[in-house]
């Protein structure tokens, strides 16, 4: 019997067990030939499977994005569900090479817990949603005093939602969940009055619950939340690539290519476009950053620009139906700016 | 001759390497050796890991604020407080629902367990049922359905119903009046300690004159008469200083008066009725391990089958049970950790929170497994010195 | 001698007030008036539960439908009468394949299946006490079953297509930790239970506070510990599978507690044999794997069920550490919008409680009747 434990177990190491040697990220990357990219579990617009189990969501997409960099494929990506426990430890120890899982970028997690952020991916701000029909006349997050609230555990939601309340001295009963799911079906079933989260969040949320247009999004933001994909600290290339995929998203929308056009787009006239999308002759700008010369060309294919990312996703043309608002290009008077590619 | 002689030189030893001795101490030199050497690689591991990753280590995080709210706080607790604190309330937390979890699991367990051996048939058939179901589904999934169960057929808080003392009952818990204690209220506390040591006083007293003389008091009344009747008359004689803090409505939901959390009541009621599944088996196990002769001779001297229940056969049946009992109250402490699947603020919830906050993942595992630890010995402590009295019983 | 009875008395009936249906009401259920009241409250109970749990699981239940419509009353957005309240078996149906294998890609679920059936095929003739070639059945039960299974599953041979561990899910997920778990349990718990008899004392501790450690500690503790723990006691680069991490914890975790069965087994395996196997002149291993090991876990098998049970029951915790086990892949369906009604979740979570039931409660009945069958030789 014990041989054939050792038997069992030896085979499954030998499967399961990544190893990999402390060379760089992207070595290790094209070594086992996918990224492995941690994704929350479960969260509509930003990363959740569809019926057939594939992964959908602006923070997959990303994923895809890098792998279409790296490998100019953007299949060539696996996925992680990983709980809001679970993000950090699994992208310090190796385990997923991206945590693109709608991650609040603060300067905590930046120091203390040894991630580097890459950018900001989308702009968020923590709202509240109550439902309207039970609580008529609630129209404001001021009048909120003595509710009961449901919140999502070990996310800087709860801290917020704590401080928020304290500042304005009122009380609250908080109701707090493991997970996303649990929070929505406690909501949906009646357990607390008011749902905090981020508010692309809310707008996804609501629309699993049972009668959607009962509940409304309070307009009040009582927090920055800007999410993006972190990677880990002391790989600089690794960094870069990462950084870079989601400049060129940007930078291929404001210069109008995408997933449609970018093939005729390589003959532009525009030498900025040729630069970006590696046609200038002798180029080194993709080798330079560690992936191929038509890096922008492949990612475009693969999951389009960022607007277009945005619009299939959580934008006009999901159910989500979120306004881009501050995610607008900063020519659009948003806050998504791209440094120049060159 | 040659061999004569060294057969006689070592009689019984064989090689070297068959001494049991020295393979013993072998095997014991080289196990250490392998486990020190594995924790010291596992220590490098982590102290390399922590170091390239830039992690904080250390328990200082402990005294930090902790700038999250819990929902039910035994003890005084904002966001301010420290995370040391947090932890202190989810421990506290755990004791209370696994205290309360144990008292009911073992009364609802032995009623369920003698209705196993019942003479009515249906009753043996209902009490069969319960054990077969609660027995063979998973105890999380207990706890989902009293969950859900609780939240749907419980009204909103507007609707809520209202029950007798000013109590109501809705999807945001139970809510009773609670007491508020006014000057001169010690004076109830002490009659009724006193009343307590009265009634034990002379319960022994009443014990006595029976073992000596036969002669019967009744003590139980006269124990309802000291508990109940002292304090009310230092109630009265005190001037009426206590008064109650009704619940009331209010936008969202009821304010004052004592709330009872739904993930508090489905948390204690699926631990309850789960645990109660096993140690009525116990129970019964326990019963039909006192012999039927037991049973017959009390009948033979005219006891009544409650008295022969109550009189004979459980306290015999207790030696049986209480060994396995423990380990069932461990398992119900231990099971308790599934309240993070409902959001009860237990040890594991909020020592997770924690250990998120601050990602400091070693320690936070630690203290956990620790407390944990802590709480199984006490528990088992507690249950040896039970038996050790159960046993002294014996002749 | 003529008052002597040369033949048998014919044998008479009971007295009609000892047999027949009334007999049997009057000794059951109405001996007395205690007994009545009882009876009474019995019926009531009965009478009360049942009908609300017919009704609701057939009667009135939705049994196939596309989307939520078919399980929402009007006022949700259904087609149901207002006030409906019936089973949404339609969901189970529509999901069914995921309860089963999770995000398993649908053209690769011929696999599972596939290992499935060998399963079933080699465990059905491992249970029966009839049928002979124990020995070998055991070897591919427990020694070719798992290596076939492992790469038929896990695919990157023989031209199959590679399907990592997070795409495994639901019942597929509860069966392979559990029968792992079993595999790996058992001989680790037996040498551990042996430890712990050892007469090194420093083996012994070690034995000791391993199994007391485990023991009083939760299972989620130790899945918190092989999730966010495990990874950092691990040089740089080095990561397990998720899967696998899970494996260990729960493996471990049923180790702690099958010592403790076998301890006992080997406790009530009485003085002489030992002295027996000494005296042959057998070693230690000799000893314990001749003699005591084959009396020893035979004696606790009723034991080792329960465990596995326990175990059985105890995969459903890996949702906490997001795993989808069934329980977790029921419960992930419920934020499904296509899907999400008043009745949702309690069908889903009733689906899972019967799967659930159905294989705790098999393998309880198992346990008992081995327990019969073994009885008469060792009760004296």
């Amino acid at each position: 019997m014990k041989n054939i434990a050792i038997g069992i177990l030896g085979a499954a190491t030998l499967g399961l067990m990544a190893s990999a040697a402390s060379a760089g990220t992207l070595d290790t990357v094209k070594a086992k030939g996918f990224i492995q990219c941690g994704v929350s579990t479960g969260l509509a617009g930003f990363s959740a499977p569809d019926d057939k189990g594939d992964w959908q969501g602006i923070d997959a997409d990303f994923c895809r994005a890098v792998a279409a960099a790296v490998f100019g494929d953007g299949s060539k990506v696996k996925f992680t569900p990983l709980s809001a426990k679970e993000r950090f430890t699994a992208l310090q120890s190796g385990e997923v090479d991206i945590l693109s899982r709608n991650t609040t970028w603060t300067i905590n997690r930046d120091t203390a817990l040894g991630l580097n952020f890459i950018g900001v991916t989308y702009y968020d701000g923590q709202g509240f949603m109550i439902n309207a029909k039970k609580l008529p006349g609630v129209n404001s997050a001021l009048q909120l005093s003595g509710a009961a609230v449901c919140v999502q555990s070990g996310t800087t939601t709860e801290l917020n939602l704590a401080d928020y309340f304290k500042a304005n001295k009122m009380e609250y009963n908080p109701v707090v969940f493991e997970k996303l799911e649990e929070v929505n079906a406690a909501y949906d079933a009646g357990r607390c009055d008011v749902y905090t989260t981020d508010q692309s969040g809310l707008y996804g949320i609501r629309l699993t619950l049972g009668s959607p247009a009962d509940h409304v999004v309070l307009p009040e933001i009582i927090s920055k939340e800007p999410l993006g994909p972190a990677v880990r600290q002391g790989d600089d290339q690794w960094y870069h690539i990462v950084k870079w995929t989601y400049f060129a998203l940007l930078q291929a929308e404001e210069l109008g290519i995408t997933k449609a056009n970018v093939d005729e787009m390589k003959n532009s006239p525009s030498p900025e476009i040729k630069r970006v999308l590696g046609q200038e002759a002798d180029t080194k700008i993709g080798t330079d950053l560690g992936v191929s010369n038509d890096w922008v060309v492949n990612i475009v294919k693969a999951v389009g620009n960022y607007g277009e990312m945005f619009d299939k996703n959580v934008g006009s043309g999901s159910p989500l139906k979120i306004a881009r608002g501050i995610n607008a290009l900063w020519t659009k008077g948003g806050l998504q700016y791209a440094p120049p590619i060159r | 001759m040659a061999s004569q002689e060294i057969l006689r030189e070592e009689p019984s030893r064989g090689s070297f390497v068959n001494d049991p001795k020295v393979r013993s101490l072998f095997f014991q030199t080289l196990v250490v050796v392998l486990l020190f050497g594995a924790v010291w690689w596992i220590v490098q591991n982590v102290i390399d890991n922590l170091q390239r990753l830039h992690i904080a280590s250390g328990f200082q995080f402990l005294r930090g604020r902790a700038g999250f709210d819990i929902s039910d706080t035994p003890i005084a607790y904002t966001s301010d407080s420290t995370y040391g604190r947090a932890i202190i309330v989810g421990l506290l937390n755990t004791v209370i629902v696994a205290v309360a979890g144990i008292i009911t699991a073992t009364i609802i367990g032995f009623v369920i367990g003698i209705g196993r051996l019942s003479q009515n048939w249906l009753i043996r058939k209902i009490c069969t049922v319960y054990v077969e179901i609660f027995r063979n589904i998973p105890p999380l999934l207990v706890i989902f359905f009293w969950y859900s169960g609780v939240l749907a057929v419980l009204p909103a808080p507007r609707e809520s119903f209202h029950l007798p003392f000013g109590s109501f009952l809705n999807q945001r818990g139970f809510y009773f009046p609670r007491a508020v204690w006014g000057e001169g209220a010690w004076l109830i506390l002490v009659a009724l300690v006193v009343g307590i040591a009265m009634a034990w006083f002379v319960a022994r007293a009443a014990r006595q004159r029976q073992m000596a003389t036969g002669q019967q008091f009744p003590v139980f009344w006269t124990s309802v008469a000291l508990i109940a009747g002292l304090p009310l008359l230092a109630y009265v004689l005190s001037g009426f200083p206590l008064s109650f803090d009704f619940p009331k409505q209010s936008t969202f939901n009821l304010t004052g008066g004592f709330q009872v959390k739904p993930e508090f009541l489905s948390l204690y009621l699926a631990l309850s009725c789960y645990t109660a599944a096993f140690i009525a088996e116990i129970v019964r196990a326990g019963i039909r391990g006192v012999s039927k002769g037991q049973t017959e001779a009390a009948a033979a001297l005219g006891l009544r089958s409650g008295s022969i229940l109550r009189l004979v056969v459980v306290p015999q049946a207790m030696r049986i049970v209480i060994p396995p009992l423990t380990s069932q109250y461990l398992n119900l402490t231990k099971n308790s950790s599934l309240a993070i699947a409902i959001g009860y603020p237990d040890l594991t919830a909020t020592a997770g929170t924690v250990l998120n906050q601050t990602g400091q993942a070693v320690e936070g595992v630690l203290i956990m497994m620790i407390a944990y630890l802590v709480l199984s010995l006490v528990t088992s402590a507690v249950m040896n010195v039970v038996n050790a009295r159960m046993a002294l019983v014996e002749r | 001698m003529s008052w002597v009875r040369t033949e048998m008395a014919l044998a008479q009936p009971a007295p009609t007030s000892e047999r027949g249906p009334i007999a049997w009401v009057r000794k059951n259920l109405t001996g007395s008036v205690g007994d009545m009241v009882l009876t009474v409250l019995g019926i009531a109970i009965v009478a009360w539960i049942l009908p609300q749990v017919i009704n609701w699981a057939f009667i009135n239940a939705q049994w196939t439908g596309p989307d939520r419509t078919v399980c929402a009353t009007v006022a949700q957005g259904g087609i149901k009468p207002d006030g409906w309240s019936g089973a949404c078996w339609a969901f189970v149906n529509a999901k069914f394949g995921q309860f089963m294998f999770g995000t398993y890609p649908v053209e690769e679920r011929w696999r599972p299946i596939l290992v499935a059936i060998l399963f079933v095929a080699l465990l059905v003739p491992m249970l029966m006490p009839r049928v002979p070639r124990k020995g070998l059945n055991a070897v591919l039960l427990f020694l070719v079953l798992p290596i076939v299974s492992f790469f038929l599953l896990i695919g990157g041979v023989f031209g199959l297509p590679h399907v990592e561990t997070s795409r495994w899910g639901g019942l597929l997920v509860t069966l392979s930790l559990s029968f792992v778990g079993i595999a790996v349990s058992l001989p680790l718990g037996t040498v551990l239970a042996l430890g712990r008899r050892s007469k090194m004392p420093i083996i012994k501790t070690l034995c000791v506070v391993f199994i007391e450690t485990v023991r009083g500690i939760p299972l989620i503790t130790v899945l918190f510990f092989v999730s966010v723990m495990l990874p950092l006691f691990l040089p740089e680069g080095v990561t397990f599978d998720k899967f696998l991490r899970a494996l260990i914890g729960v493996s471990l975790f049923a180790a702690a507690y099958m010592a403790e069965v076998v301890r006992g087994g080997l406790q009530a395996i009485p003085k002489g044999q030992y002295e027996g196997a000494d005296s042959l002149g057998l070693g230690y291993w000799q000893k314990m794997g001749l003699i005591v090991l084959p009396q020893a876990l035979k004696l606790v098998i009723p034991g080792i069920v329960n465990t596995f049970i326990g175990m059985f029951k105890d995969t459903s915790l890996v949702l906490i550490i997001s795993m989808f086990d069934l329980l977790g892949v029921v419960k992930q369906n419920f934020s499904d919008a296509n899907w999400a009604t008043p009745q949702t979740a309690k069908s889903g979570l009733v689906f899972a409680a019967f799967v659930f039931w159905l294989f705790c409660f098999g393998m309880s009945r198992y346990s008992m009747y081995t327990e019969r069958r073994l009885d008469t030789g060792y009760k004296r």
